[in-house]
């Protein structure tokens, strides 16, 4: 896909530290990232990788001691990352919505579903109270809750856990946002849920041309849902391209290794391919190429040079990157 | 599972109708005030099956279907309700028979180390509990040992388990459970806390372990394609009984009940991504209160009247299947 002259999100250059008793812990490295409109990005690592940091970033709800220390993050060509707190909770829910992990921490439980979704709406669209409440059904509707004229007035207890994550969508839906962010919202689901929660995503995300950045560690949902991936490694993109391109000819090791050891469907094999060893903690990051301890391929070049994305729609940051075989 | 290997110098561990029901029944005041009767949760609902020795039986199976529930009965954490547990005696290496050792390993690496104990003792508690090795300085030996089989370094001994990774907490958690030279290892999840990097090595591991020692796992997971790497044989559960049983190779190669075909078809996966899928709908109904007839029938493209009236019995001999519309083999 080539990406259009505007990208709706473009964070550029973003530098995430948190300053602590023991120094400067940099968890976020030079990440930089577009999402064109309507675009689904998968965002995939492992936990510690950075990738729920850089969604937390982008709607500004990073927690002291973390902060952003430099590079930009622009909606639409506005600057978003240094802007007053007002203005960026005016932002956030109009125009980025937000769905995190576990749908019940992120619904009020003394309040009617309904309640939550009219109030929501009426912080952001100039709406009055019946007007919000049909809107707020309506997007019960859209998510695909079954009998919402009923459903609105109930609790969020009386959901189970896929339908609380389609109400966290509705919730997202709200203020009709531009971008959504999702933070691994399949994860807390049973397995025969996540697919209808994922195929709702890709449908919201044609029906409005709504963008959004899908940040999960569970490479089957990138593969089934983004447009466009990007593989972060110790807080830095290691990896990113079209989502076919990258889970079916990977170029960095890790992205290879990580792809590797994801146990097949189709044949058993005697023993799963391993990286070694673990991500390196924030505070220990190796110079050089933060992966070369773990590579195969690492060379002196790897230990002291740190390599940089390359410019194309497809690229790596590797100095070896691995050259996929032609099928 | 014919009736000839049912009592096979094979199996391991065989469960015969084995249930467990919790009474989640109001308060005998609300009950009298309110007059609601008392309510069963049938977490496991007569459920057979056996674990040939060194082999790898799989539960699958998503929250709320008594998969763990059944993990618990099988170690005697949980008191089964009815039906019964048995285990072939096993000869040691001094030439004595006994009934096997019995280790689980848990979800959470987190909360299943005590944080105050060094790891050394962590894995030298089953060891001095049971009195298997006499001596500081062989127990210490031994622990070396334990810790290297399972990819640690002997001087990881000295440390809490707040200084490792997820990853290699579940190693120690597994060095503890090898140190009683455990015959039958209950794996509850052990990998779904881990990423999928540190989870190959953990899987690799248990595999290795499995073929030195010839361990017998009972392994538990809701990650299909981490159980059609483990296992030889698997179960699939739902609300409480099994719904298909067989050979991990054919009940993956051709699902036959609806509700594995369902799985199978449903998860998001690396390998065919978007692949046709029927209809997708609905969701576990409420254990308290489970569909009559075929629990699954809400959920089923293929129900019947009679799937709505009437529960399907689980069929056949080496495939078995609890489903009106499927014939057994």
């Amino acid at each position: 896909m080539s990406d259009p002259p505007v990208p709706l999100l473009s964070v550029r250059d973003l530098h995430v530290v948190f300053d602590t008793r023991f120094g400067r812990l940099t968890a976020l490295d030079h990440v930089s990232l577009d999402i064109a409109p309507g675009e689904i990005l998968g965002v995939v690592g492992e936990s510690g990788a950075g990738k729920s940091l850089t969604g937390t970033a982008i709607i500004g709800l990073l927690d002291p001691p973390g902060h952003v220390a430099g590079g930009e993050i622009r909606l639409d060509g506005q600057r978003i990352d240094n802007l007053p707190s007002d203005a960026a909770r005016r932002l956030r829910g109009k125009r980025i919505g937000a769905i995190f992990q576990d749908p019940l921490t992120s619904l009020h439980p003394m309040l009617t579903i309904g309640d939550q979704l009219t109030e929501t709406i009426q912080v952001h669209l100039p709406m009055g109270r019946a007007e919000a409440r049909a809107r707020a059904l309506q997007l019960l509707q859209e998510v695909g809750i079954p009998a919402a004229e009923m459903r609105i007035d109930h609790y969020p207890h009386q959901f189970s856990g896929g339908m609380r994550q389609r109400v966290v969508i509705a919730l997202a839906l709200a203020g009709e946002p531009e971008l959504i962010i999702a933070d691994e919202p399949t994860t807390a689901l049973d397995v025969s849920i996540q697919a209808q929660i994922t195929t709702l995503l890709k449908r919201l995300c044609r029906d409005h041309g709504m963008s959004v950045m899908l940040i999960t560690h569970d490479m089957g949902v990138i593969a089934e849902t983004a447009d466009r991936v990007a593989v972060m490694y110790a807080g830095r993109i290691i990896e990113t391209g079209p989502v076919e391109a990258v889970t079916r000819t990977p170029r960095h090791p890790y992205t290879v290794g990580l792809m590797a050891s994801i146990p097949s469907m189709r044949v058993r094999e005697a023993e799963l391919k391993q990286i070694d060893g673990a991500m390196p903690r924030l505070h220990a990051i190796p110079s050089g190429c933060a992966f070369n301890p773990r590579c195969t391929l690492a060379s002196d070049r790897c230990r002291t040079e740190r390599p940089d994305l390359e410019a194309q729609a497809h690229s790596v940051a590797c100095w070896n990157p691995i050259v996929a075989a032609p099928s | 599972m014919s009736l000839a290997s049912l009592h096979g110098a094979q199996s391991a561990l065989t469960v015969s109708d084995a249930s467990c029901y919790f009474d989640v029944s109001p308060s005998l005041l609300t009950r009298v005030l309110q007059g609601e009767s008392r309510r069963v949760l049938r977490a496991v609902d007569g459920v057979s099956f056996e674990v040939e020795r060194g082999k790898t039986f799989s539960v699958v199976g998503e929250s709320g279907c008594g998969k763990s529930t059944l993990a618990r009965m099988v170690v005697g954490l949980q008191a089964p309700t009815g039906g019964s547990i048995h285990f072939a005696p096993i000869v040691r290496k001094d030439g004595s028979v006994g009934p096997p050792r019995l280790q689980m390993i848990f979800q959470d690496p987190f909360a299943s180390l005590n944080p105050r104990w060094r790891v050394c003792d962590i894995v030298a508690e089953p060891i001095r509990e049971l009195m298997l090795i006499n001596g500081e300085a062989a127990i210490q030996s031994r622990i070396a040992d334990l810790l290297t089989t399972v990819g640690l370094s002997p001087a990881d001994g000295s440390r809490y388990p707040h200084e490792f990774s997820g990853g290699q907490r579940q190693r120690i958690s597994i060095a503890r459970a090898l140190a009683t030279e455990a015959d039958i290892l209950v794996c509850d999840e052990p990998t779904s806390a881990l990423d999928v990097s540190v989870q190959a090595q953990i899987l690799n591991l248990m595999r290795r372990l499995q073929d030195e020692f010839g361990l017998t796992y009972l392994f538990i997971s809701h990650n299909l394609s981490v159980v059609r790497h483990m296992s030889d044989a698997i179960a699939i559960m739902y609300l409480g009984r099994f719904v298909e049983t067989g050979p991990a190779e054919q009940v993956f190669s051709a699902p036959r009940h609806p509700y594995t075909r369902l799985l199978l078809d449903t998860i998001p996966n690396v390998e065919t991504p978007n692949r046709a899928r029927r209809a997708l709908s609905g969701e576990v109904p409420n254990p308290i209160a489970p569909p009559p007839g075929c629990p699954f029938h809400p959920r089923c493209a293929l129900a019947e009247p009679r799937c709505r009236s009437e529960r399907p019995a689980l069929l056949g001999h080496a495939r078995q299947v609890a489903c009106h519309m499927v014939a057994p083999d």
